[in-house]
């Protein structure tokens, strides 16, 4: 793999002179959970501007490489880097990570749930805290039900709660886990709209998903033994 | 350090809301107390010799029963991993909400003791010497529990081994506490050395216990 990541060591430098844009780049990454390799040597570009879906059979290690990518786990081997326009923030500060739960406190209003993260989160606007919450809160079409105790809510409406975070707070790295589970088809197209959004604004999406999301371009990396990893992921290649 | 604050003021305000917790362990130490002279009979000189230690060690134990929930339910909503990608540290994050059980949990307990003093003969001059204590000892509570919940956020039935982790740590505390109330019973100037070793002993844990709970906690989000 050394004779394989060195001439791309030279293009990304040249795209990065001619571009500046934040570009994430996985390097023979490795991760291992427990005793089993679930990525091996995985080599990868996402670029801003782009969203790039994780694909792959159960188990392929959507989930650990994104948990990988958010810095929750440190992979065996190889490193994950950024390049073009970013502070010295680490990564995980970079990024939003969405998971299998949605991080929604049942004893708190949808609005308070929010406006905690908004301000645990950080991150810099101009805008002041209780406008971005009812930004988020409108995105998602919650404004009816923000002085609900988020217990009260439904599966779905949690999940669209626990998605608001993304833009209560503004990263610009999105990673997803299974976005729209328990969503319904119109709260997975506002899901869709909104990534397109972000991905326009020179943002970047990393996301695990089974349903295509209906996105415009997206990019295809599929996970998994069935097919070996490349550094440029095949386009339309899902199932 | 905004984040600090928002989620000091969000667990408590959780922690005002479910309530649970601090029923629990008002509950718990008013029971263990209430329950000690009935068992030990009505003799008042030996209630009186033993109350300090009986409310310090009741109050360790119902402490500890609401120490597991500290990252229990960040963990299972799916908060604690989105805490851990927030610009403040984990270790702060420990902090924030080990303080929130102190006051939550730690001053009620404190300023309940009293009370339940009366039923085991306290002397009412010892009032005082028995809350500065408590006051001075139980953040070494909160925060040198803050390392045993984190370890043991995903054992199954934790609450045992949290309590066989952490209960030794508390050995400083409760030697200094009694001692402290030992000193102003009889009158010494031992009572503020005591008490400033007590004071210490917090002061020390709240600066080592969120960096190892942090640790632990960066261990079980992997």
């Amino acid at each position: 793999m050394q004779t394989h990541s060195a001439p791309f060591h030279k293009t990304a430098c040249s795209t990065l002179k001619r571009d500046d844009r934040l570009q994430l780049h996985a390097d023979n990454l490795t991760v291992e959970r427990g005793t089993r390799t679930v990525i091996a040597n995985l080599t990868f570009t996402a670029n801003a501007g782009e969203a790039l879906l994780l694909t792959g059979p159960n188990g392929a290690g959507k989930t650990t490489l994104i948990r990988t990518i958010g810095g929750f786990i440190a992979p065996v081997s190889g490193k994950i880097a950024l390049k073009g326009d970013v502070s010295d923030r680490d990564i995980p500060e970079l990024c939003h990570y969405v998971g299998h739960l949605t991080g929604v406190k049942a004893n708190l209003t949808a609005e308070q749930n929010l406006a905690f993260w908004a301000e645990y989160l950080g991150g810099v606007s101009t805008r002041s805290i209780a406008e971005r919450v009812d930004d988020a809160l409108d995105a998602f079409g919650l404004l009816a039900l923000a002085d609900y105790p988020a217990g009260l809510l439904s599966a779905g409406q949690k999940r669209r709660l626990g998605l608001a975070r993304l833009i209560v707070a503004e990263r610009p790295i999105w990673l997803l886990d299974e976005p729209t589970v328990s969503l319904d088809a119109a709260s997975t197209t506002l899901l869709a709209g909104l990534i397109q959004r972000h991905i326009a604004n020179d943002g970047l999406v990393i996301a695990a998903t089974h349903l295509p999301l209906g996105l415009e371009q997206p990019r295809y990396l599929r996970l998994g033994s069935s097919a070996p990893a490349t550094d440029e992921p095949t386009q339309g290649a899902a199932p | 350090m905004n984040g600090f604050f928002a989620l000091l003021r969000r667990d408590l305000m959780l922690a005002v809301r479910e309530g649970s917790a601090l029923g629990t362990a008002l509950g718990f130490y008013l029971v263990v107390v209430a329950m000690l002279p009935l068992g030990l009979g009505p003799d008042l000189k030996l209630l009186t010799r033993i109350a300090p230690g009986v409310l310090w060690i009741a109050l360790l134990l119902a402490a500890l029963l609401s120490l597991p929930r500290m990252f229990e339910a960040d963990h299972e909503d799916g908060s604690l991993e989105v805490m851990a990608t927030a610009p403040l540290p984990l270790e702060l994050a420990v902090a924030a909400k080990a303080l929130a059980h102190w006051i939550s949990t730690g001053i009620p307990l404190a300023l309940m003791a009293p009370v339940l003093g009366l039923m085991l003969n306290l002397e009412l001059s010892l009032t005082p010497a028995l809350v500065a204590t408590m006051l001075a000892g139980t953040p070494a509570v909160s925060f040198l529990g803050s390392i045993g919940a984190a370890l043991t956020l995903k054992a199954r039935r934790g609450g045992l081994l949290l309590a066989l982790l952490v209960l030794p740590l508390y050995v400083p505390t409760l030697i200094f506490g009694i001692s402290a109330i030992g000193f102003a019973g009889i009158g010494q100037d031992g009572f503020a050395a005591s008490l400033l070793v007590l004071m210490a002993v917090s002061v020390a844990s709240i600066a080592v216990a969120p960096v190892a709970a942090a640790a632990a906690l960066r261990l079980q989000l992997s």
